[in-house]
């Protein structure tokens, strides 16, 4: 269901990354997810955390450009075919995904699935109406 | 090594010489009186008529033009003949927005053209000659400039304007071009991809090359020479006082010859702005005396160079000036095109995403300069889609290169990493270094 997501721009440098994930780890983030677009000369590095205001605030604090994006977190049944339900959902619903990625360390039998989609609440809605309704303990 | 009879307007003495600065000056003197701009300025230091210039002294009194009272006249307010007689129109970059704009009636195009074939006999040009005109055909007066003199001097001329260097070899190579007009760094582009196109030196007939729109040292020049086995000349010009051929190297290559029978030279002290000694380094102020549809009196070219002492090898009279060492202002010249950063200011301030911490950065990409314009995102920019920053940097690409001409990068960097002087934002860093 929905989550706040931080995003975070990078240049394409060296040790950037290890910069910021040195930063968190100094402040006892614990990442639940992280996943980089990356272009020829730029990145955007996307991270759920439990306390998202707090892990913006200390990325802005230390000099980095970071935000909030709502997405859709949905826990599905760790079994072949399962993405593939979500996906067939949203197609035939017309919610376009801009991207997704999965959630590290499923829990149990289930596998966590971010979607960001272009509308968040018709897809938010969508997914409850479809029984994937549980709430993701991050 | 005198060339030409003594009649020739190029080796009169300075008593003659100055005697036909003078009437043409109170021709253009004249047409100012016009314009409303030049009515008003020369009322104010006793101008009412062409007769109240007794000598050419009386020019001091006159104020400078700059290119801000060209940008505060655009588009037609130095326009003193009727529109109907104008011919062609020039523009070149203002410091904002607006270009400065230049105008020609036939006559005024005819006087330039003869200033080109002079220029071109200079340097030894003559109808034997193919010539290949690189510079950019257009609004830039680098290409068309010198193309009717180079015809009216009887000289074959291709006229393939700027870019496309496999076509430029080909054409050289199949038509036995002897003489090419170009920038220096497309010279040496040139020369780079002449291997990459399987083109060799014996293949050409390249005997000259001459070189100008940017400011070049003498090294460079040596090298141009070195590498294709031919002589390199020096050539000035800037749109106002018409364009190419404004001063222009002899077969001597000792300093570039101001035609002072069309314009009025003067070196000034940049910061005083009076009048310096004679070799002494200071801005180019030049009248144009041939010129009646856009007359421009004491135009400050912001050029630095200085007059050189003493008489020419060649016999011709008209004084010479020192290769360009720079400018008084912050103008930059990428690949012969001139750029202000106020342009790129403008460009970026108009969109408001774009933020507006940036760095303006010039660096050679082999032979070529590129220009790059430093974005940083900050949280208004940034997009969780890297699509939205492709957007952002592909419509700032497309308004700079509408606005100057020039197809700039675009890189986006993290807050903070565009460095900071003294707490100042360096806005402009040109690391081409001294002049290659």
């Amino acid at each position: 269901m929905k989550v706040t997501q931080i995003s975070v721009f990078m240049e394409n440098k060296n040790g950037r990354l290890a910069e910021i994930t040195r930063l968190l780890a100094s402040k006892n983030i614990s990442l639940r997810a992280v996943t980089i677009a990356d272009t020829a000369d730029f990145g955007i590095l996307r991270l759920l955390v439990k306390d998202p205001d707090y892990a913006r605030d200390v990325l802005l604090e230390a000099g980095f450009t970071a935000k909030e994006t709502e997405v859709l977190a949905v826990a599905m049944d760790d079994k072949p075919g399962a993405l593939a339900e979500v996906m067939e959902l949203f197609e035939k619903n017309k919610v376009n995904i801009e991207y997704l990625y999965s959630i590290l360390a499923g829990k149990g039998d289930k596998a966590d699935v971010v979607f960001k989609v272009e509308d968040l609440e018709r897809g938010e809605s969508l997914l409850k109406q479809n029984g994937y309704d549980k709430p993701l303990d991050l | 090594m005198r060339v030409y009879s003594p009649q020739d307007i190029e080796f009169l003495d300075r008593q003659a010489l100055e005697a036909i600065q003078l009437l043409r000056l109170k021709k253009v003197i004249a047409v100012a009186l016009d314009t409303p701009f030049y009515k008003e300025r020369l009322s104010g230091v006793g101008i009412e008529h062409p007769k109240d210039l007794k000598s050419l002294d009386d020019l001091n009194k006159i104020p400078f033009t700059t290119k801000d009272d060209l940008r505060d006249t655009y588009p037609y307010g130095l326009l003193s003949v009727n529109k109907k007689e104008v011919v062609r129109m020039h523009a070149s970059s203002g410091t904002t927005g607006k270009p400065t704009v230049i105008f020609y009636d036939r006559d005024d195009l005819n006087r330039w053209t003869h200033l080109a074939l002079r220029s071109l006999r200079a340097c030894g040009c003559g109808p034997i000659d193919v010539f290949q005109n690189m510079m950019t055909y257009g609004l830039f007066t680098g290409g068309l400039g010198l193309h009717y003199g180079a015809e009216d001097l009887g000289m074959f001329v291709i006229p393939s304007s700027g870019g496309n260097t496999q076509r430029q070899l080909l054409l050289m190579k199949d038509f036995g071009t002897t003489v090419v007009h170009a920038t220096p760094s497309y010279m040496l582009h040139l020369y780079a991809q002449m291997d990459n196109m399987g083109v060799k030196l014996s293949d050409l007939n390249l005997h000259k090359a001459l070189i100008g729109a940017e400011p070049h040292s003498e090294d460079l020049r040596r090298k141009i020479e070195t590498l294709f086995g031919i002589d390199a000349y020096n050539s000035y010009g800037l749109s106002e006082m018409n364009g190419p051929s404004v001063a222009f190297e002899c077969v001597e290559k000792s300093g570039m010859h101001l035609w002072e029978d069309a314009y009025r030279l003067e070196i000034v002290d940049r910061h005083s702005l009076e009048a310096v000694e004679d070799g002494v380094v200071g801005e180019l102020v030049l009248t144009n005396l041939i010129r009646h549809a856009s007359p421009i009196l004491r135009y400050r070219t912001k050029d630095l160079t200085r007059i050189l002492t003493g008489t020419c090898a060649c016999g011709r009279t008209s004084r010479r000036i020192d290769r360009i060492m720079g400018r008084t202002d912050d103008m930059l010249i990428i690949n012969g095109v001139n750029v202000f950063p106020s342009q790129i200011e403008e460009v970026v301030m108009k969109i408001p995403e774009a933020g507006n911490n940036y760095r303006i950065v010039v660096r050679k990409k082999g032979t070529l300069d590129v220009l790059i314009v430093e974005l940083e995102v900050g949280p208004d920019i940034l997009s969780d889609d890297t699509r939205d920053l492709y957007a952002l940097k592909g419509r700032l690409v497309e308004a700079l290169k509408a606005s100057i001409s020039i197809k700039p990068i675009v890189e986006f960097h993290e807050p903070g990493q565009l460095p900071v002087q003294e707490g100042k934002a360096i806005r402009v860093v040109d690391e081409r270094g001294n002049l290659y």
